[in-house]
């Protein structure tokens, strides 16, 4: 981080500054580029060899009014020389191509942080939009940062003329002249964007006509690099090294894109083709943008006519031997839930991913939250267990929509995975598996002439075989009405009815046993334990870090694994004096380990739209310790 | 089929499952099961290879009555569940059975867009103008003034024709036929299983219980010459005991018309590529018109699941899917 006393004097002019990390948000009109700048630098970063993390915000709207601060769109990174688990909490530097951007930005900002102002956004009608009474560049407001205000959009228009690209064109051009005065600022390779602007606007893309984009682009880009290299505009510039990752092979991957891929290789290691049924939802879209690409591996993508179709359609085809998925998020999943609960009746593998966002109802469809917890783990009508998992991380969604598809497959089960907005939009460098060393896949199907009875189970797993239509012999009849033990015939029995439900509940609770233990990281002596899932590990895990090296001791315990939960869970839970479970939402895991454990759980519970912020977290984890050992 | 030739020999006895039926005494659904049981033997299909996929209501227990593979889904959905059984695996033959309730009300949006996409599903609609299963309100099908437990006073809504709905859903295969009429059934049936695309037949049924003869007027022995056109593609549509009535033309409307002169009588022609002749006709109900029953439209266009199997067949020969490719895409780096 940038501290007071890491700042140069003004003695050191232009000197090259080694730092341990910085935080960096671009933030600017929705129509000005910004998610595209802030994935520039963070390319460029990760090429470059450091640790990062990526926080995108949007709006909810596609082109909210221009200049106003409903339409600002805003790209966090957070890049270091050491290991780093979370997007970062105050900025070390805000981007602000507009009044507005900055009224949205500003309170992130550290005090001493650096703000880069375009200032052509900061007109009369710019500022009347922002609902700014006074001009904040004038009014004193920005004392305690260090404002660099530039126009930057007229020495764009001016750096690209030579290209033959004019007026609002020209103009646009002026996201990459900021990122080239960002590059130098701290000391970036401009080589990959170049490349990339060739690759996307260069003879060969759809943009062929018109070769002067990628040049102007280019020279905009550059442009802004010599400039800030020239102008007197910062004291210094600065290093970030690399960071020392472990050894391997590094890609730089969004929860998303983790997700697809682990999709993909689940079903390819289990020699069952993927049929992804989806209905379009933010921010779940991208998962089926990523698979429609990957035909290539059997991937059938189908867009439904709505919600239900999608999982519907995803049943239709487990039952006909593909691996049947969707994804959503919470809206889809309310419209889902009878389907869903088809699948458990049917015993039928399903993979549904729930990339949570700001409930209830429409919510806050571009931010993040984790109050689908319940609502996935009961929300279905009758005794309907099903498993449910989450992911800790951008590159963690490979690893635990893999684990989703094994489990599905293994014991013949809808399971659901848990991401949110924040770690499906993010990104963090993701350590390239070898595909040979992945988790076998276990499938038991029924082969033609066996005698098959649909819901015979195999006794370890408990799981009944996939017969799948096509099989001479094997004709059966499955459905949503009560079957009876073992042939699968309706049953309206009474004893039947209970015996089933036990069936079902016991075939999910064994799964148990299949999962790995729960770990505890921290310190060891603690007699205070902070659990956590999903999304949050970053952040809660960072402050668990950062209060231990404090010497506050606190350990903590993050589960994927939420339905059913570790085996060791009670046991773990039981050791601690007290138990804080922090989450974002209002209380969903500290209600259902309370109930299922029967102890007594503080929790700590932010719904704002946001991942928590460390300091936060370690502000209330040092007082909830204090607390306890007075 | 490519497996024509090598399929056993079925009979309807294959076809039958042990299971007790329980629809009630008299209900038209037997009717409808016999004509099926007898139609899938004759199709040159393997038995495995046919998959029955219901909603919910008295006709979607369908699937349990039949020895092949069966899926009794859930309310509405069917074409839904379908659609993925048949995107999963184009060598199926996929059936759907639902009904008025199930297809036109809870499952209206999932029933249009199966048509519109075209997939090869053949659905038969058991029209009884009636919910039976929740004993006995008014359907989406019920007649304006349908007293009923839900409408102690009479329905006030408006019907709607489900072939019309099919048409207005850009359906390539649309056809009626009649729960006491086996042989028609069968023709029909035949009909919608060799047609390449989303078949939808209307099945004029009767409910004993809760409508008993809701289609009497026009379907009942003693009338139907007089109030059923039998629409066979390149033929006049006449009618009536000496085929002494035809539908004609008349501005922009069909006219039924008694002795109407030979060059009068419209010639059925099910291929018209616009879709408006069937449209007219499904538009045509008793009393003012006769009931239209046979195929009303029989037209080619590209099927949704060849389709999208096509694109992963060229996308696996152009480029096989390889794990180790698609992690290692894009931009990486190593860290020594």
């Amino acid at each position: 981080m940038l501290s007071p006393n890491s700042r140069p004097s003004d003695s050191q002019a232009k000197a090259l500054q080694d730092i341990d990390s910085v935080t960096i948000r671009f933030a600017g009109d929705s129509g000005d580029g910004m998610q595209l700048t802030g994935s520039q630098f963070t390319d460029a970063s990760a090429l470059f060899g450091n640790d990062l993390a990526t926080q995108p915000d949007f709006p909810a709207e596609i082109r909210a009014p221009a200049g106003t601060v409903a339409g600002v769109s805003a790209f966090q990174l957070h890049f270091s020389s050491h290991d780093i688990k979370t997007p970062g909490d105050d900025l070390d530097v805000l981007v602000a191509m507009n009044a507005a951007a900055l009224k949205a930005n500003i309170a992130d900002l550290e005090i001493g942080g650096i703000l880069v102002v375009d200032l052509s956004g900061f007109t009369e009608k710019d500022l009347e939009k922002a609902e700014y009474r006074s001009n904040p560049l004038h009014d004193g407001s920005l004392a305690g940062f260090r404002v660099i205000e530039t126009d930057i959009t007229s020495l764009t228009i001016k750096a690209v003329e030579p290209t033959g690209l004019k007026g609002r064109s020209a103009e646009l051009c002026k996201n990459f002249f900021t990122l080239g005065m960002m590059y130098w600022l701290y000391d970036r390779p401009t080589e990959h964007t170049v490349k990339w602007l060739d690759e996307k606007f260069g003879p060969k893309s759809k943009y062929k006509d018109k070769p002067e984009i990628a040049a102007a682009n280019q020279a905009a880009l550059m442009a802004g690099y010599y400039y800030a290299e020239t102008v007197e505009l910062f004291t210094s510039h600065y290093r970030v090294r690399k960071a020392d990752l472990p050894k391997g092979k590094y890609r730089k991957i969004s929860g998303n894109e983790a997700a697809v891929f682990g999709l993909i290789a689940a079903a390819q290691k289990a020699g069952r083709e993927i049929f992804y049924g989806s209905y379009p939802i933010t921010p779940a879209s991208d998962i089926l943008h990523g698979l429609a690409r990957y035909k290539n591996f059997g991937v059938v993508t189908f867009q439904a006519e709505d919600e239900i179709a999608a999982v519907a359609s995803a049943i239709g085809a487990s039952y006909a031997g593909s691996l049947g998925m969707t994804a959503t998020s919470g809206p889809g999943i309310c419209l889902k839930s009878e389907a869903m609960n088809l699948a458990v009746m049917t015993e039928l593998p399903l993979v549904v991913i729930d990339v949570q966002r700001g409930g209830p109802s429409t919510g806050l469809p571009t931010k993040t939250e984790q109050s689908d917890l319940l609502l996935n783990l009961f929300g279905r009508s009758g005794d309907s267990p099903l498993v449910v998992v989450a992911a800790k991380s951008p590159g963690d969604c490979f690893a635990m929509a893999y684990e989703a598809c094994r489990l599905a497959m293994k014991y013949m089960t809808p399971v659901v995975l848990l991401t949110d907005g924040y770690i499906a939009n993010g990104s963090e460098p993701w350590t390239i598996p070898d595909p040979d060393s992945l988790p076998k896949m276990e499938v038991e199907l029924a082969r033609a002439g066996e005698t098959y009875f649909a819901y015979e189970r195999n006794e370890k797993t408990r799981a009944r075989k996939w017969a799948l239509p096509g099989t001479p012999g094997l004709e059966h009849r499955i459905g949503g009405l009560e079957k009876a033990q073992k042939t699968g015939a309706i049953s309206y029995d009474a004893d039947n009815h209970f015996a089933m439900t036990q069936e079902r509940h016991a075939k999910i609770a064994g799964i148990a046993s299949d999962i790995p233990a729960q770990t505890v990281e921290g310190d060891a002596s603690a007699s205070v334990l902070v659990v956590s899932w999903g999304g949050t590990y970053g952040s809660v895990s960072t402050a668990v870090e950062d209060c231990n090296r404090a010497g506050v001791k606190i350990a903590h315990a993050h589960l994927n694994y939420l339905n059913p939960l570790p085996a060791n869970l009670g046991d773990i839970l039981k050791k601690y004096d007290k138990v804080v479970v922090s989450e974002l939402n209002m209380g969903q895991l500290k209600f259902l380990l309370s109930g299922t454990y029967g102890i007594s759980i503080e929790g700590i519970n932010l719904v704002r739209g946001k991942p928590f912020r460390v300091s936060y977290l370690v502000a209330q984890f040092d007082r909830i310790v204090k607390k306890a050992l007075s | 089929m490519s497996t024509v030739t090598e399929a056993p020999v079925l009979t309807r006895k294959d076809f039958a499952s042990p299971v007790a039926i329980r629809w009630c005494p008299g209900c038209g659904d037997y009717s409808i099961l016999t004509a099926v049981q007898g139609v899938l033997p004759t199709l040159g299909i393997p038995k495995e290879k046919f998959v029955i996929v219901s909603g919910i209501g008295c006709s979607s227990r369908f699937p349990y009555y039949m020895n092949t593979y069966g899926f009794h889904t859930i309310h509405g959905r069917a074409p839904g569940v379908a659609t993925g059984v048949k995107l999963a695996n184009p060598d199926l033959q996929v059936w759907v059975i639902t009904g008025d309730g199930d297809a036109l009300s809870i499952g209206g949006n999932h029933f249009i867009h199966a048509l519109r996409r075209n997939v090869d599903l053949k659905i038969i609609l058991f029209n009884n103008r009636i919910y039976g299963l929740t004993k006995g309100q008014y359907s989406p099908t019920s007649a304006v003034g349908t007293v009923s437990p839900s409408t102690p006073f009479g329905s006030i809504d408006q019907p709607l024709s489900p072939l019309s709905l099919a048409l207005g859903a850009e359906a390539t295969f649309v056809a009626r036929t009649s729960d006491n009429d086996v042989k028609h059934m069968t023709e029909v049936f035949q009909a919608a299983a060799a047609h390449k695309g989303t078949a939808l037949v209307e099945v004029l049924q009767n409910c004993v219980i809760f409508a008993d003869d809701v289609h009497e007027p026009y379907y009942g022995r003693a009338v139907k010459q007089d109030h059923l056109v039998y629409l066979k593609h390149g033929e006049p549509m006449r009618y009536g005991k000496e085929q002494e009535k035809g539908l004609v033309l008349n501005g922009l409307n069909l006219e039924a018309k008694t002795n109407p002169a030979d060059s009068e009588v419209l010639v059925h022609d099910s291929k018209e590529s616009t879709g408006s002749l069937a449209f007219m006709l499904s538009r045509l109900s008793h009393p003012e018109y006769p009931v239209p029953v046979g195929i009303f439209r029989d037209v080619q266009r590209p099927v949704f699941n060849e389709g999208i199997r096509e694109q992963v067949e060229t996308a696996k020969q152009k480029s096989p899917g390889d794990l180790k490719k698609l992690f290692n895409s894009g931009s990486t780096w190593v860290v020594d």
